[in-house]
């Protein structure tokens, strides 16, 4: 996993609330036994038509969409199925940050284990990037505040142990192989 | 509760039983997993992260794994030579490959107890009461109908508990959701966990574990209670728990894996425990009357955007995912779904696959047949619920009727499989989910009972079934 510090990059804006991770990749795409490009497959469904051909009216086949790493998104983010595909195919897409009022629990707890960094910020930020879509925004993990571009800065909430994990671009893994001893006595004070 | 000690409620019981090392604002608590349940779409890149690290499975004996999600449900999957078929086949080899090298307990297409996963969980008896139970997968809520903590995790999740037995995790808050009163004929559990998403909302329930209690879920066959729990996830929940009672006890009573002889006695006296205490306190409580619900139907696009089935759309008022989801599915505000003609009819997945949903759609279907145009899928949740399903006859039911029987499977609940609605037609579905494309690219979802399905079935109409059931 790559570590963040901090994200700077313009905004692309998908307004819709509820947004699932059937959209974020439908599951026709979950055949496979990788996790590597899954890219190409992100919002199949409102990218292409049933033809295959790009849908140019879809937010994120439109050039101002290019390069950017922050999607501002609906409340709820992410609902539905725990197909940790759906962080994969954004991450391969380009994302490196979701801004929302609210992200699902499942997407969210997934997207932190690959640095897809969740931030859920108050209901005005949100209104205000929603409606103005593809502005500069820095994000900073250190500090956990949201840079906007008339330099304020809103703070986000992210769990304590997944922030470290992410600054330092490690799984968790390492630290629950380290509770060896409490898992052997948990097992065995229960038999 | 003993003296001294604040109320608990069942979900703080089960948790507090299973923290290996408590959280703190740092770090999550460690919390020990009992039963790990594995299929073959969300595990194979756990189980590269483990071989790549070279880590052995922790506990094997723990972890139990079905192929149905991505696997054909025609009888002759070798003869199947389709795109979705050979790519499952892959999926279901790398399955194979993995439970052998490690050495875990898989129950294979073939095998007489293979199904989706949230069936035989249960029906082998290996979702007990006070567990904790994950699998890679967003409807392991299903198994809180027993009084398990039960949840659905991601694929590096998976890798955590195969390696560890083990996952971090932050403490949810808890809802109650209390219910009085019964269900009329023809309104089922179904209908009742619809209404319930619809009154919270699909982010409602997000950071929460409910519990679902009172009379009328007390009255609730373990089937049902099952069908309730399932859809938690909808609600955005971590979660869903009902405290068990004499007709879990009854449902695993015997099962493969429960527990038997004296320790059988044993364990039933730590589960009669797993009940909220009298004065144990919920961050959240909501209760609700259910004998004036009716039979339910979605019209948009996830599982909150319902109705009952004799109700009109909502009209917009300004909300662009209202309107992005009647676009989809070529409905207007206002507009009545009573007589919408109907293309496909779904009977099945892990929330209505059981044999009782089997049997309520045969009760409505026996003698008649599907209306003209429509295709009816019937699969079963698992290979046992078809043996049984066919004992009685219930094979015959859906066949003489016009519709397919099918194997055990996923199915069109999530169409990866070769099992689809086709691009613009209308299905009542007794799965889960209607999001957009869920049951095939264009498909339109109407989610429902399996009732409302039958009926929907017969009369090739959005139909309520209250007409047809006494
Ligand atoms: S039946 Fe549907 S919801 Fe249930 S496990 Fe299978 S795909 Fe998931």
């Amino acid at each position: 996993m790559q570590s963040i510090k901090t994200i700077r990059s313009r905004t692309v804006v998908l307004p819709y609330a509820d947004v699932d991770t059937d959209q974020i990749i439908p599951a026709r795409f979950l055949t496979t036994t990788s996790r590597e490009g899954l890219g190409e497959h992100a919002f199949s469904d409102w990218r292409f038509d049933a033809e295959g051909k790009s849908r140019s009216e879809f937010v994120l086949n439109q050039p101002g969409a290019q390069g950017c790493q922050v999607l501002v998104a609906g409340h709820n983010f992410g609902c539905g199925s725990s197909r940790e595909h759906a962080p994969w195919a954004l991450l391969d897409f380009g994302f490196r940050a979701i801004i929302s009022t609210e992200i699902a629990d499942i997407f969210r707890s997934n997207a932190l284990k690959n640095g897809l960094l969740p931030v859920v910020v108050d209901k005005d930020t949100h209104l205000w990037l929603l409606d103005n879509p593809g502005v500069e925004v820095e994000i900073d993990l250190q500090q956990t505040t949201l840079k906007l571009p008339n330099g304020a800065r809103v703070g986000f909430p992210v769990d304590a142990f997944a922030r470290v994990c992410l600054l330092k671009g490690v799984d968790a893994m390492g630290y629950l192989l380290s509770k060896q001893d409490e898992i052997v006595n948990f097992e065995r004070v229960r038999a | 509760m003993k003296a001294g000690n604040k109320p608990r409620t069942l979900f703080e019981k089960v948790w507090d039983k299973h923290l290996v090392v408590p959280e703190t604002a740092e770090v999550p608590a460690v919390l020990y997993i009992d039963l790990h349940l594995i299929h073959e779409v969300t595990s194979p890149q756990a189980f590269s992260v483990l071989r790549r690290a070279g880590l052995r499975i922790r506990r094997p004996d723990l972890t139990l794994a079905t192929t149905d999600h991505s696997i054909p449900t025609i009888r002759d999957i070798a003869a199947e030579r389709s795109t979705a078929a050979l790519a499952a086949a892959r999926q279901v080899s790398a399955l194979q490959d993995n439970c052998k090298e490690f050495g875990i307990e898989l129950y294979d297409v073939g095998n007489e107890r293979q199904g989706i996963v949230h069936v035989i969980g249960p029906e082998l008896g290996a979702t007990q009461p006070g567990k904790t139970v994950v699998c890679g997968d967003s409807h392991t809520s299903t198994h809180g109908a027993f009084g398990a903590l039960a949840f659905g995790i991601g694929t590096t999740e998976v890798g955590h508990v195969l390696a560890t037995q083990c996952l971090l995790q932050r403490r949810p808050k808890t809802m109650a959701i209390s219910t009085s009163g019964r269900l009329a004929a023809g309104v089922s559990a179904k209908d009742l966990i619809l209404a319930i998403i619809g009154k919270i909302g699909v982010g409602g329930g997000t950071g929460f574990v409910l519990e679902y209690r009172g009379d009328a879920v007390s009255a609730l066959s373990m089937e049902a209670r099952m069908t309730v729990c399932n859809m938690s996830i909808e609600a955005g929940a971590r979660a869903g728990m009902i405290a068990p009672d004499d007709t879990t006890f009854d449902y695993l009573a015997g099962r493969p894996m429960a527990p038997s002889g004296k320790q059988w006695e044993r364990s039933l006296k730590n589960w009669r425990r797993l009940v909220s205490d009298q004065d144990a306190r919920y961050d959240r409580e909501f209760s609700l009357d259910v004998s004036s619900l009716a039979p339910m139907i979605t019209y948009g696009t996830n599982p909150g955007m319902v109705m009952p089935i004799d109700g009109s759309v909502p009209l917009l008022n300004g909300d662009p995912a209202l309107r992005k989801a009647l676009d989809y599915m070529r409905l207007s505000p206002g507009e009545r779904l009573l007589d919408k003609r109907v293309d496909v009819v779904f009977l099945g997945s892990c929330t209505n696959g059981r044999l009782s949903d089997l049997r309520e759609a045969a009760a409505v279907m026996r003698g008649q047949r599907l209306a003209d145009g429509v295709r009816m899928l019937a699969v079963p949740g698992s290979q046992a619920v078809k043996k049984a399903a066919e004992a009685e006859g219930l094979d015959k039911v859906f066949i003489e009727a016009g519709a397919e029987w099918r194997e055990a499977g996923c199915s069109m609940c999530i169409a990866m499989n070769g099992d689809q609605v086709g691009e613009g037609q209308y299905a009542v579905s007794t799965s889960n989910r209607n999001f957009e494309g869920r049951q095939g690219p264009g498909s339109r979802t109407f989610l429902a009972s399996p009732v409302t399905a039958a009926a929907a079935a017969l009369t090739g109409r959005v139909t309520d079934p209250r007409r047809l059931v006494s």
